[in-house]
């Protein structure tokens, strides 16, 4: 693309997007259409869930001891030919035949 | 500048809340008996958005005490000055009628533990704490107020009673106290002492405020029981009791209604400072 | 011998230790359980940040996944500051080196996207460019000039479909993700940070932006990945975002 070409895109697209403009105004403190990010990671003094058992489970979840259950929406979702090449489903389900029960 | 009505310099004697966003409406609607917020300082320590514009807001109608839960008085190791400084710049800007702090460590190198973490009440414990008061007061330009923690288990080498310990750190560094009737009953039962035996030896006349809060009962391994400071549900009826043993003591101050997990429906919490309201009554017309 | 925080940290984060020496009921008895309350405490209150802090995350493995998942990672990785609405910095790295969930490549990605979301909301809070400015340029020193983005514009690069996934799980009714690398840009206009999908061209030319680049150059960054690209598109999300804050004009 030559700069002539380029600057008339450029121009135009600048005057394209101009008669946009920031919708800031209206969204008052309140209201609140986020995703669960204002509440996430909040400091507080409290102790956590009034039980005693949570914290000192002795499992080891490390490595190929971790046993996936296959729950999630990964398993909903496939994306073949992805990222490097390889074939892959993005589920739980395939990899927990490789994993001891 | 300082606006005296707009930032009253003292909390008033009456109802306060845990300040939880969703309520954010309804307290500006529907306060009922609550005249100022508490807040947890680390979640107002970003640098802008609807944390602080929230703040900006409430501030014109409540008067506000900052609360910090993350800045490890009781750690063995120096306070981190990274996050004094934060605490700083909230408080310049804020300008909180109060600022309050807990006699206990949560922060060990750099590891942040997210937990009110239990000290022993030794000589060395003391030294540690009241040097670390003095630079916090120092710092902020602000006398703190220092709670007094739940207690689930006790060291074999403390050799202070809480109270005392509490006495001489007001001594050594001329800090205010917050009295929390919730984790004193909570204490109380899990270490087998008596909650008004230990209201009786506390020094009340450096009271600040109070805090009231719901906790949980699970057992301990001998069957014992043990309470959990859950912050989850409303307070029930021996802490009530407490507060208003504690308030014939200190006279009026202000009390705050704790409520931090399965937070509520503002009219819930609302019910909960109104009764606050009572107690705060109950002690004007004795 | 009491013992010192550095050994009440480590049985604090490791289950298999027993409750450090002396510790007592209160009335002298030993105690495991009331150490236990603690331990309990600190595992349960990072493990609950996290799955308040990554929704999408969670979405994807399954409650019962992740709930394993976050008290592994939060024993391993504490967090590092007092401010736990950040907390998780170390999730993405964590997740590419988890020989379990290796197979799911996008969940790292979309820890970055998570982690983004949360700094955009705590961002601090600017001024939009004026459009005015925008229109008293002429083309050449349009060319030249470099713009600056407001404190909560992110940029989160994906050979995914990012935006896609983020939007299959929080989105009701969302179309399931088509096989395409997409990037995710974060705006904030007011005080809810929007994800916006961008196609790598788009994603060149913000990341040349981000870099100081003029818009020349970074028109020439995007122009290498696809011929014809087109910036209005993406110039409307910026502005209608409140996303530029300056535009800076070198003088003659």
């Amino acid at each position: 693309m030559s700069n002539t070409m380029k600057s008339v895109a450029l121009v135009g697209a600048f005057a394209a997007a101009m008669t946009a403009h920031a919708t800031t105004s209206a969204e008052a403190a309140s209201k609140e259409k986020c995703f669960g990010i204002s509440l996430a990671g909040e400091n507080d003094c409290a102790a956590g869930a009034g039980t005693t058992c949570a914290g000192t489970s002795t499992v080891d979840y490390q490595g190929n001891a971790w046993t996936l259950v296959d729950a999630g929406t990964c398993t909903e979702i496939e994306l073949p030919e992805m990222a490097d090449g390889t074939e892959r489903k993005g589920s739980l389900e395939e990899q927990t035949r490789d994993l001891p029960a | 500048m300082l606006d005296a009505t707009r930032h009253p310099p003292r909390l008033p004697a009456a109802p306060g809340v845990g300040f939880k966003p969703q309520h954010f409406n309804a307290l500006r609607s529907d306060p009922g008996p609550v005249k100022w917020l508490e807040v947890h300082a680390e979640n107002y320590m970003g640098d802008g958005g609807r944390p602080h514009a929230q703040l900006r807001a409430l501030r014109d109608n409540f008067a506000i005490s900052v609360h910090g839960v993350g800045l490890s008085i009781g750690g063995e190791g120096a306070l981190d000055a990274a996050h004094l400084g934060r605490l700083k710049t909230l408080l310049d800007w804020l300008e909180p009628a109060s600022f309050s702090e807990h006699l206990a460590w949560s922060t060990h190198g750099a590891e942040f533990l997210d937990d009110l973490l239990p000290l022993p009440y030794t000589d060395a414990t003391l030294t540690r704490v009241t040097d670390h008061i003095d630079q916090v007061q120092d710092t902020l330009n602000r006398q703190m107020l220092l709670e007094n923690p739940s207690s689930y288990l006790a060291f074999t080498e403390s050799t202070w009673s809480e109270t005392d310990f509490l006495a001489e750190i007001v001594r050594r560094t001329g800090c205010g106290l917050l009295l929390d009737v919730n984790n004193v009953f909570i204490s109380a039962t899990n270490l087998g002492y008596t909650a008004t035996g230990y209201l009786d030896a506390y020094p009340t006349a450096a009271v600040g405020e109070i805090h009231v809060g719901g906790h949980d009962e699970d057992t301990d391994d001998q069957g014992a029981p043990l309470l959990i400071d859950s912050h989850g549900c409303a307070a029930v009826d021996p802490v009530w009791a407490l507060l208003e043993h504690a308030l014939a003591t200190t006279g009026p101050r202000p009390v705050l209604v704790e409520w931090d997990n399965d937070v509520p429906d503002w009219p819930v919490l609302r019910a909960e400072a109104e009764r606050a309201a009572a107690s705060l009554s109950a002690i004007a017309v004795r | 011998m009491a013992p010192n925080q550095s050994q009440l940290r480590a049985a604090l984060l490791d289950p298999a230790q027993p409750s450090p020496a002396g510790l007592t009921d209160g009335q002298g008895k030993p105690t495991q359980k009331r150490f236990d309350v603690y331990r309990n405490n600190v595992t349960v209150a990072l493990s609950d940040a996290l799955r308040a802090s990554f929704p999408v995350l969670r979405k994807l493995l399954g409650d019962e996944n992740f709930d394993q998942l976050a008290p592994l990672f939060a024993r391993s990785h504490p967090p590092s500051s007092p401010l736990m609405m950040y907390y998780g910095d170390a999730m993405p790295t964590f997740l590419k080196g988890f020989a379990p969930l290796a197979h799911i490549g996008y969940l790292s990605d979309i820890a970055r996207l998570e982690l983004g979301l949360r700094r955009a909301y705590h961002a601090a809070d600017s001024e939009p460019l004026d459009p005015a400015v925008l229109e008293s340029l002429a083309p050449e020193a349009l060319q030249a000039s470099t713009l600056t983005f407001a404190p909560a514009v992110q940029l989160i690069t994906s050979d995914w479909p990012l935006f896609d996934i983020w939007r299959y799980n929080m989105v009701d009714g969302a179309p399931k993700p088509q096989a395409v690398a997409q990037s995710v840009l974060i705006t904030r206009a007011a005080f809810d940070p929007s994800p916006h999908p961008l196609d790598p061209a788009q994603a060149a030319w913000i990341t040349a932006i981000q870099g100081g680049k003029t818009i020349d150059a970074a028109h020439d960054a995007a122009l290498a990945i696809a011929a014809d690209f087109d910036l209005s598109p993406l110039l409307t999300v910026l502005l209608q975002n409140g996303a530029l804050i300056r535009m800076t004009t070198p003088k003659d």
